[in-house]
C-alpha cells in the first residue's frame, strides 16, 4: 500500500467512500428496502483485521505510525461475473458484505441507476446533513478575542 | 527472580465472580449500556482508544465497562485484543489540513484565516459542580450558525512558514516508518519512533514530564501554535484495486507547539516545532506530546540535555502504562520462594556481623541474640 499522488476521484472511489462512511444501521435499512437484488457468491469471505493509521510529523513532515484501526474486507462476485470489493472501518461483516455487493451492483448496468438512487444518494445526503450540522454548530462557537492595552 | 506457584484455583474463580458482582454493583440500578458509555463517557473512550492504540469506540466502551471504569486496565484490555487481529497493511498518512474541524484555536495568532473555533471545550467553564446534572437533565441543543465553517483551514505553522520564521518539516519518506509494535526500541530513536511511542504513551506520564519542562527542567518555551480537533478521512490502497479508497473517518486531535530557538552556527534564530497527534478528542495529551516531541529534539538542535524530559531513553522507556502497571503490579503476585531466599541471606548477614561483633565485645553479642 504505497503512496500515490492525489488524482480526481473516480465515481467508484466516491461511492466506496460513501459506503464506508455510511451509518451501519441506515445502510442496513436501505439495503433491506432494496427490492431487486442479484445473487452473489463470496470470493473472499468477510475478514476483520487492522490497518496501521499513519500521520505526518507537523502534519506535513516525516510519516509515523499513530495507532491501529479495525477494518473489515470482503470480495464478492455477482451472478454475471462482476466483482465487488469492500474495505470498511470497523468489525461489521454485514456492512462489508452489503458494501461489496453494492459496489458490484453500481458497476452493473442492470442495477447501477436504481442502486445509486436508492442507496448512495440517501447515504450521501445523511452524511452531508450530519456534517453540515456539526460544521454550523462549530461555527456558532467562533470567537473574536480582543487584546487590550493596559495602563500607560 | 519469580518462581511460579500452583493451586488456588477455587479461590481465584470465586474472586473473579466477586469481581463480576462488584462490577455490576447494586442491581436495583440499571446496567450501563455500551451506547451510554460511548455517548456520555466519550472522553474516557477517546483516551482508551488512544493509549490502547486501537481506534474502535465499541471495543473501548466494552473495555471501560469490563474494567469497572479503570482506564489503565481498559487500555490493557484493548492492547491485548489488538494482538488477536491480523494486520492488513498501512493507511496513507492522514491529512489534518483537510480535517472537518469541530474545534480549532491558536494561542499565538488572534486573527487567523478560518477563525478561532472554540467547539466543545471545558476551557472557559468555571469548574463549579453543576448540580442540575444530579437528576437527568433536559439536554440543551447547540445552536447552528447560518454558514458552515471554512472547509479547509490553513495550519498556523504554515503561516509562519511563509515568512521563513519557523523550521521546515522535511518530508523524508524514503523508508517505511519504524514501528515500535514490531521492533524493540533502540537508542538513539528516530523522530517517527518517538512520535509513535508518545502517541500511545500514558497521558499522566506525558503531562507530568511536559509540565516539568515548563517549570525549568529542560526549558522548551512552548506556545500552543494551534490545536485542532475533528474528523479526517482514512485512505488505503488495496493491492487488488491499485487506487486509494476511503475506508472511513476517525476523530483526531492535533497540536502544533511553537518554540523559541536562538539559532546556532548554521541555523538562524527561528521557531522550532513540536507535534502532538492522538486518536479522539484528547487535548491534554496532544499538547503534552507536542511539548515532549520538542524537548526530545534537544540533542538534535544542539541544546544541553540535562533534564528527564530531554532524555529519550528515560521518556520512551517509561511511557507505556501497560508495561509500567504490569511491572509494578506483578509485585502483588506470590514471591514466596524469592523472599525466602532473601530472608536466608539477611539472616546470614546478620549472623556474620553478630559473630564479628562477638569477637570484639562478648557482652554486646548477648543483647543482639536476645533481640532476635
Amino acid at each position: 500500500m504505497k503512496e500515490t499522488k492525489k488524482l480526481a476521484r473516480t465515481n467508484r472511489q466516491k461511492w466506496m467512500s460513501v459506503l464506508a462512511k455510511a451509518d451501519t444501521e441506515l445502510l442496513n435499512t436501505l439495503w433491506c428496502d432494496l427490492q431487486d437484488k442479484p445473487s452473489w457468491t463470496n470470493i473472499r469471505a468477510p475478514e476483520t483485521g487492522m490497518v496501521m493509521v499513519r500521520g505526518k510529523a507537523g502534519g506535513v513532515g516525516t510519516n509515523f505510525n499513530v495507532g491501529e484501526m479495525p477494518l473489515t474486507r470482503t470480495t464478492i462476485r455477482l451472478d454475471n461475473g462482476i466483482s465487488g470489493v469492500a474495505y470498511v472501518r470497523g468489525r461489521s461483516a454485514l456492512k462489508a458484505e452489503q458494501s461489496a455487493v453494492l459496489d458490484a451492483m453500481l458497476q452493473d448496468d442492470r442495477y447501477a441507476t436504481a442502486t445509486f438512487t436508492n442507496i448512495i444518494k440517501p447515504l450521501k445526503n445523511a452524511i452531508k446533513k450530519q456534517k453540515a450540522s456539526a460544521s454550523k454548530k462549530a461555527a456558532k462557537t467562533k470567537v473574536e478575542f480582543f487584546t487590550m492595552a493596559r495602563g500607560k | 527472580m519469580y518462581v511460579a506457584v500452583k493451586g488456588g484455583d477455587a479461590a481465584i474463580e470465586n474472586s473473579q465472580t466477586l469481581l463480576a458482582e462488584e462490577r455490576r454493583g447494586d442491581k436495583r440500578v440499571p446496567e450501563l449500556t455500551l451506547d451510554q458509555i460511548k455517548n456520555q463517557l466519550s472522553l474516557s473512550v477517546d483516551r482508551v482508544m488512544a493509549e490502547g492504540s486501537l481506534y474502535d469506540r465499541d471495543l473501548a466502551a466494552l473495555a471501560i465497562k469490563q474494567a469497572r471504569g479503570d482506564i489503565v486496565e481498559a487500555i490493557f484490555l484493548l492492547r491485548a485484543y489488538r494482538t488477536t487481529l491480523p494486520r492488513f497493511g498501512n493507511t496513507l498518512p492522514i491529512d489534518t489540513a483537510k480535517m472537518q474541524i469541530r474545534r480549532r484555536i491558536s494561542a499565538t495568532f488572534k486573527d487567523l484565516p478560518g477563525g478561532q473555533i472554540l467547539g466543545p471545550s471545558f476551557d472557559y467553564t468555571h469548574r463549579l459542580l453543576d448540580f442540575s446534572l444530579v437528576e437527568n437533565s433536559d439536554s440543551p441543543v447547540a445552536e447552528e450558525a447560518s454558514e458552515n465553517i471554512l472547509e479547509e483551514m490553513p495550519r498556523v505553522t504554515e503561516l509562519l512558514n511563509d515568512e521563513g520564521l519557523i523550521e521546515k518539516e522535511i518530508d523524508v519518506n524514503e523508508h517505511e516508518p519504524f514501528d515500535v509494535t514490531r521492533n524493540s526500541l533502540k537508542f538513539p530513536a528516530s523522530r517517527e519512533a518517538r512520535l509513535q511511542n508518545l502517541a500511545r504513551g500514558d497521558e499522566g506520564f506525558l503531562l507530568a514530564l511536559a509540565y516539568s519542562t515548563q517549570r525549568g527542567w529542560g526549558k522548551t518555551h512552548p506556545f500552543a501554535g494551534e490545536i485542532r480537533m475533528g474528523e479526517v478521512g482514512v485512505e488505503i490502497i488495496p493491492e487488488e484495486l491499485g487506487f486509494p479508497i476511503e475506508v472511513g473517518e476517525i476523530t483526531v486531535t492535533e497540536c502544533q507547539m511553537v518554540n523559541q530557538f536562538k539559532g546556532s552556527a548554521t541555523i538562524p534564530a527561528q521557531f522550532t516545532r513540536g507535534y502532538g497527534l492522538t486518536f479522539g478528542h484528547n487535548e491534554r495529551k496532544a499538547m503534552s506530546m507536542g511539548i515532549l516531541d520538542r524537548s526530545l529534539r534537544s540533542k538534535e538542535l544542539g541544546e544541553a540535555v540535562n533534564a528527564p524530559a530531554q532524555d529519550e531513553e528515560f521518556v520512551l522507556s517509561h511511557s507505556c502504562n501497560v508495561e509500567a502497571s504490569g511491572f509494578v503490579q506483578h509485585l502483588k503476585l506470590p514471591h514466596y520462594v524469592d523472599f525466602q531466599s532473601e530472608l536466608v541471606t539477611v539472616r546470614a548477614l546478620r549472623k556474620a556481623s553478630t559473630l564479628s561483633e562477638d569477637n570484639k565485645d562478648s557482652t554486646d553479642s548477648k543483647n543482639v541474640e536476645a533481640a532476635e
